[in-house]
C-alpha cells in the first residue's frame, strides 16, 4: 500500500479561508498546551530541589538541575516500610506485564482464529459471551477471582495477578482479532486447506504473519491496560510482589517526613515511561507493518 | 492416468435454503468441463463439495473409484485455483508455490524440480522473490496457477480464475489454459458466468441454473440445440432473439406467427424438418428463437433452403468491428441482426432483412421446454 497523495487537491483561496484557518491552528495550540502543561510541570518539578520548590512557584523552571530526585525515586525512595525505592516493584510489574500481554494476546489470536475461520455450531454465542466478558466492571471480579487465587495457591504471588489479567484480558483480545481475521479472505484459507495444512499449520505459518497490524494493536492496548492497572494489583499482591502502580501510590501516601514533590514526581513519569516506550517501539512498527503491504494480497 | 468425477443425487442445505437441488454429472477421466451459469445458481458451491471445502447435505461425490464424500481437501488428489487467487500475501511467490509440497513433505530435490520446472512453463521465474503484493492481476494469476500445478494432481478445479483479469489477458490466458489442458491431459472442472470462456475452452459445457443443470453436452450443441429457454438465452452473445408467436398455417405449410405492434402478423415458415417433429396444434404458444447470425441483409448470403424475407425499420445500428448489429422492432420485442458492416442502413430506414429458418429453434411458451428437438435433452 502506497501513501496515497492528497497535498494536490485544490482548495478554496480568500481571507475567510485564511481566517478559519488561523482559527483552527490557534484552538489546536490551546488544545496542545493544556495537554502539555501537566507534563511540563512533573517534569521541571522534578528536576528541582527540594528548597528550590519550597521558594518557587510551580511553575517557574528549575535553577539549577538535579537529577537526585530520579536518583532517590528509584533506588532510596521508602515504600511503606521498605526504602529501595521503585526499583523492585518496576520489575514486579514487568515480570507480570510481560507474561499477561503475551499470554492474553497469543490465545486472543486463536480464539479470533477459530470464532472465524473454524466456524463451528455455537460459535457466535461464544463470541457473544466473551464480549459480554469486555463490559464486566473490575469490581465485579474481585471477590470470586480472590477465591479462585485462594484455591489455586496463587493467592498474593506475581503468578496470580498474570492469571487473572490474561483472563480478564481474553475478552479484549478476542475481540480485535476477531474483526481483523474477519476481514481476510476465506479463500487464502480454503487454498492453505488444499495445500494440505491443518488448523496450526494454518495459523503460524499463514495467519500469524498476516496480523501483524492487529498483533501490535492488541499489545499497546494489553500492555497499557496491564501495566497502569492498579484495582488488581492492590487487591491480589501483597507487599513485595505489588506492581508499581500499587508502589508508587505508597510512596506519595508515605505519611513520614516532609513532602518530597520533587521525588513524586519523578517516582510518577518513571512509573509511566514503560508505557510511552512501547507505544512509540510499537507505534513505528505498525506503521511500517501497514506501509509494507502486511495486510493486503 | 487421469481421474472422472461422478456426481450422483448431489444436494447442498446452508440451514434452510438449498443451493444444490439435486445433481448428477458424470466426467470422463481427462475432459475439460465447464460449469457456466448465472452469479449465484451455486457453481462455486459444487466446486467446494467437489474440492471437500464443503461437506454434501446428502448424495455421493466420486474421484475415480473412491467414494470421497468424508475425504478432506488434501486427500482428494486435487488443485484448486481461485477467483481471488488467494494467494499467501505473507509469502513469496517462491513460498507461495512451495507450500503445499512444504505441507506434505516432499524432498527438497523434488520441491525444487517442480517449482523450476511450472515456474519455467508459466514465465514466473524471474518473479519468485517476490510477494503477491508487488505483481500485476496477470501475474498474480500465473502464480495461482504454478501453485496448482506442482501438485500434479489427476484433478483440477477453477473457480472463476480469469474474472479478476482485462480481456485481452483473458483471452491470452484463456488459450495457454486451454494449452496446459491439452498438455497435461488431467481432468478439468471449470466455473465461470462467462459464456465465451465455456464455450472456447469446455469439452462439454454443464449450464447451471438455480441449484440444477439444465443441459450437459459439447459446446455446439449447447449452441445448437438447447433444451430450454433458459440455456439458448444464456449462451450467445448477443442473446438470442425470443419472438413471442403461435403456431400456425402459411397454406399448408406450418409457421409461427409473430403479431405486429397492430401490423398484421408476420408468418415465420418452419423448415419441414422441425415441422414434422411437431406435435402441438395450430394457436399453440411458442416462442421463435433466432439467433442474431440468422438474421442477415436480404440476398447478401448464398441463397439456401428455408430463407424468409421480411421487411422492418432499423432501431439502432451498432458496429461492432467485423460485424455490425441492427436492433429492430417486431412484435412486442427487441430483435438483434448481425449484417456486415457494408451491408449497414441508416437508423430509421426500412431494411430488408433475411433469416436463415433452418437455424431457427422452437420453444413451448408454457414450460419453455425446446419443441420438435433433434436430441432428446439432458
Ligand atoms: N456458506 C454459505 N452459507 C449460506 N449461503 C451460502 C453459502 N455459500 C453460498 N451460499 C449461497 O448459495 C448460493 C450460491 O452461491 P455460489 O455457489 O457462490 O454461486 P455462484 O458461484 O454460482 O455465483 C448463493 O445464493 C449464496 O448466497
Ligand atoms: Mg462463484
Amino acid at each position: 500500500m502506497r501513501a496515497r497523495r492528497i497535498s494536490g487537491i485544490v482548495r478554496p483561496r480568500g481571507w475567510t479561508t485564511t481566517a478559519l484557518r488561523g482559527l483552527l491552528f490557534a484552538v489546536l495550540g490551546l488544545f496542545c498546551l493544556y495537554y502539555l502543561v501537566p507534563l511540563i510541570v512533573m517534569v521541571s518539578t522534578s528536576l528541582k530541589s527540594l528548597d528550590e520548590i519550597r521558594e518557587g512557584t510551580l511553575l517557574s523552571l528549575p535553577q539549577s538541575v538535579t537529577v537526585d530526585a530520579w536518583v532517590k525515586a528509584w533506588d532510596a525512595a521508602c515504600v511503606g516500610v521498605r526504602c529501595d525505592g521503585l526499583k523492585p516493584f518496576m520489575w514486579n510489574s514487568i515480570a507480570m506485564a510481560v507474561p499477561a500481554v503475551l499470554l492474553s494476546t497469543a490465545l486472543g489470536a486463536v480464539n479470533g482464529y477459530a470464532l472465524t475461520k473454524w466456524r463451528f455450531p455455537g460459535a457466535d454465542w461464544i463470541f457473544a459471551l466473551m464480549l459480554f466478558g469486555a463490559f464486566i466492571p473490575f469490581q465485579v471480579i474481585l471477590l470470586p477471582m480472590a477465591r479462585t487465587l485462594g484455591l489455586l495457591g496463587l493467592a498474593g504471588t506475581v503468578p496470580g495477578l498474570i492469571l487473572v489479567h490474561t483472563v480478564y484480558g481474553l475478552a479484549f483480545t478476542t475481540l480485535f482479532f476477531r474483526n481483523f481475521f474477519i476481514g481476510v479472505s476465506d479463500g487464502i484459507l480454503q487454498a492453505a486447506r488444499i495445500d494440505g495444512a491443518g488448523f496450526f499449520r494454518i495459523f503460524a505459518g499463514i495467519v500469524l504473519p498476516m496480523s501483524v497490524p492487529a498483533i501490535v494493536v492488541t499489545v499497546i492496548w494489553q500492555f497499557t491496560q496491564i501495566w497502569n492497572d492498579f484495582l488488581f494489583g492492590v487487591a491480589f499482591t501483597v507487599g513485595d510482589s505489588n506492581p508499581v502502580t500499587v508502589a508508587l501510590n505508597n510512596v506519595v501516601n508515605t505519611s513520614t517526613g516532609v513532602k518530597e514533590y520533587n521525588v513524586d514526581m519523578a517516582a510518577a513519569i518513571l512509573a509511566g515511561l514503560p508505557t510511552m516506550l512501547v507505544y512509540v517501539v510499537a507505534g513505528a512498527w505498525f506503521v511500517r507493518g501497514l506501509s509494507a503491504g502486511a495486510v493486503k494480497g | 492416468m487421469a481421474s472422472g468425477i461422478t456426481l450422483s443425487g448431489v444436494f447442498k442445505r446452508f440451514g434452510a435454503t438449498e443451493v444444490i437441488k439435486g445433481i448428477d454429472l458424470a466426467i470422463e477421466p481427462g475432459e475439460f468441463v465447464v460449469l457456466v451459469g448465472p452469479s449465484g445458481c451455486g457453481k462455486s458451491t459444487l466446486l467446494n463439495l467437489v474440492a471437500g471445502l464443503e461437506t454434501l447435505t446428502s448424495g455421493d461425490i466420486r474421484i475415480g473409484a473412491q467414494v470421497v464424500n468424508d475425504v478432506p481437501p488434501r486427500d482428494r488428489d486435487i488443485a484448486m485455483v481461485f477467483q481471488s487467487y488467494a494467494l499467501y500475501p505473507t509469502k513469496s511467490v517462491r513460498q507461495n508455490i512451495t507450500f503445499g509440497m512444504q505441507t506434505r513433505h516432499v524432498p527438497r530435490d523434488r520441491q525444487e524440480a517442480a517449482l523450476d520446472e511450472f515456474s519455467r512453463l508459466l514465465q514466473i521465474d524471474g518473479l519468485l522473490d517476490r510477494k503477491p503484493g508487488q505483481l500485476s492481476g496477470g501475474q498474480r494469476q500465473r502464480v495461482a496457477m504454478g501453485r496448482a500445478l506442482v501438485r500434479q494432481p489427476e484433478v483440477f478445479l477453477f473457480d472463476e480464475p480469469l474474472s479478476n483479469l482485462d480481456a485481452k489477458l483473458r483471452i491470452e490466458m484463456r488459450t495457454e489454459i486451454k494449452k496446459l489442458h491439452q498438455r497435461l491431459g488431467k481432468t478439468v472442472v471449470y466455473v465461470t458466468h462467462d459464456q465465451i470462456e465455456a464455450m472456447t475452452l469446455a469439452s462439454r459445457i454443464a449450464v447451471m441454473d438455480n441449484g440444477h443443470i439444465r443441459q450437459f453436452a459439447q459446446p455446439h450443441e449447447i449452441y445448437e440445440d438447447p433444451v430450454d429457454l433458459f440455456v439458448a438465452g444464456f449462451m450467445g452473445s448477443p442473446p438470442m432473439n425470443m419472438l413471442p408467436g403461435k403456431l400456425a398455417r402459411d397454406g399448408t405449410a406450418r409457421a409461427v406467427a409473430v403479431e405486429g405492434n397492430g401490423a398484421p402478423p408476420i408468418l415465420f415458415p418452419l423448415p419441414g424438418r422441425l415441422a414434422a417433429r411437431l406435435d402441438e396444434p395450430d394457436g399453440h404458444e411458442v416462442v421463435l428463437g433466432l439467433r442474431p447470425e440468422a438474421i442477415f441483409a436480404a440476398g447478401t448470403e448464398l441463397p439456401g433452403p428455408d430463407r424468409f424475407v421480411f421487411e422492418r425499420t432499423v432501431g439502432v445500428v451498432e458496429p461492432t468491428g467485423p460485424d455490425t448489429m441492427l436492433v429492430f422492432a417486431i412484435g412486442p420485442v427487441e430483435a438483434i441482426a448481425r449484417v456486415r458492416p457494408g451491408d449497414a442502413p441508416d437508423p430509421g430506414t426500412a431494411f430488408s432483412f433475411e433469416v436463415d429458418m433452418t437455424k431457427a429453434k422452437l420453444f413451448d411458451a408454457a414450460s419453455g421446454l425446446a419443441l420438435g428437438a433433434r436430441t432428446g435433452g439432458r
